[in-house]
């Protein structure tokens, strides 16, 4: 943070850039989709229960991928789970991302030789901002992940990328 | 009942050649039996005052492989009253890959044998409701069996590296 809290108290005014207010709130209240298929689902509720507590975080699981910001993946995805997977993820409404989490959703982890149900990673069905390693990754390593992507966040600008403005400049043009 | 009881039994009541071989080395012991004569001495074991197999613990889908050229439906039975258990196999051609069900016989034959044909490709026939449990509906292809080859896309996600 470090943005709006030490400026609070100084005569009620706060002078800042748009970009990072709006980063600023996106990051602080990720709330994601569970979607928990295996043991990663049991990590990620140790993760949000008392002794790490991912409110702190603001983060704040939901069941509908409506009023989500970031799916986190977490578990074995299979070939019957994957239409579902991408289903979901159309549903949510931008911004959103993604976490990986775990061996299986990165790469299909044990089940990568012979697992003939399992998609060898999850970025093969949707785009993955975060992966966090493990099998399943302990609570820190979660909490390593979702900071990870506050990291992110925090480095996005409204603005449409410079690349994209040259490519409508050169359209406009035709 | 022992073994041995109850193979004499199973003999002296529907007939030696219900038992086409006796299967000794396993466990539990059991014997290979055809087809045709299936129903009758599962519905025999099933309903037999002495016998009493009330429940059907297990029924795997075995593929033998292309050399072989065979397929196996083993039945794993165990008697709750009783404490005795008996394997019964059954060996189809692995083209025509056909077994009677025994889900009328077992209610729990429904959804194992629903495995067997997924995995295996094991059609049983008079199957109240025969189609996939594991793999989605539209999959190619039974991955158990030995010369399994992966499509290469399903449902535009490539499977293979």
């Amino acid at each position: 943070m470090g943005l709006l809290d030490q400026k609070t108290g100084q005569g009620g005014v706060i002078v800042t850039k748009f970009d990072d207010l709006i980063n600023w709130a996106r990051l602080s209240s990720m709330w994601p989709l569970g979607f928990g298929l295996a043991c990663c689902a049991i990590e990620f509720m140790s993760t949000a229960g008392t002794p790490y507590d991912l409110d702190r975080l603001g983060v704040f699981p939901r069941a509908s991928p409506r009023q989500s910001d970031v799916m986190i993946v977490m578990g074995t995805v299979t070939f019957k789970m994957a239409d579902r997977l991408r289903r979901l993820y159309e549903q949510m409404a931008e911004p959103k991302y993604v976490i990986s989490m775990g061996s299986c959703s990165n790469c299909g982890g044990p089940y990568w030789q012979h697992g003939y149900h399992v998609v060898k990673g999850v970025d093969r069905i949707i785009p993955v901002d975060v992966y966090v390693p493990g099998c399943p990754p302990r609570p820190e390593a979660l909490i390593g992940g979702l900071l990870k992507l506050q990291e992110k966040i925090r480095q996005e600008t409204i603005r449409p990328p410079k690349a994209i403005e040259r490519l409508l400049e050169k359209e406009e043009r035709k | 009942m022992k073994f041995e009881e109850i193979v004499e039994y199973i003999k002296s009541e529907l007939g030696a050649n219900v038992v086409l071989e006796l299967i000794e080395n396993a466990t539990p012991k059991g014997f290979v039996t055809n087809t045709d004569r299936l129903i009758s001495v599962m519905q025999f074991l099933h309903s037999d005052e002495q016998l009493y197999f009330d429940s059907l613990s297990c029924l795997t889908g075995l593929d033998n492989g292309p050399e072989e050229g065979t397929v196996e439906v083993i039945y794993n039975l165990y008697s709750i009253p009783f404490d005795h258990h008996l394997m019964i196999k059954v060996q189809v051609d692995r083209d025509q890959a056909e077994v009677p069900t025994v889900s009328g016989v077992w209610k729990t034959a429904d959804w194992q044998e629903r495995e067997a044909y997924d995995l295996v490709g094991i059609n049983f026939n008079g199957h109240p409701d025969l189609r996939r449990i594991l793999m989605p509906a539209d999959w190619q292809g039974n991955p158990l069996r030995k010369d399994y080859e992966e499509q290469e896309f399903y449902h535009g996600i490539k499977l293979e590296e």
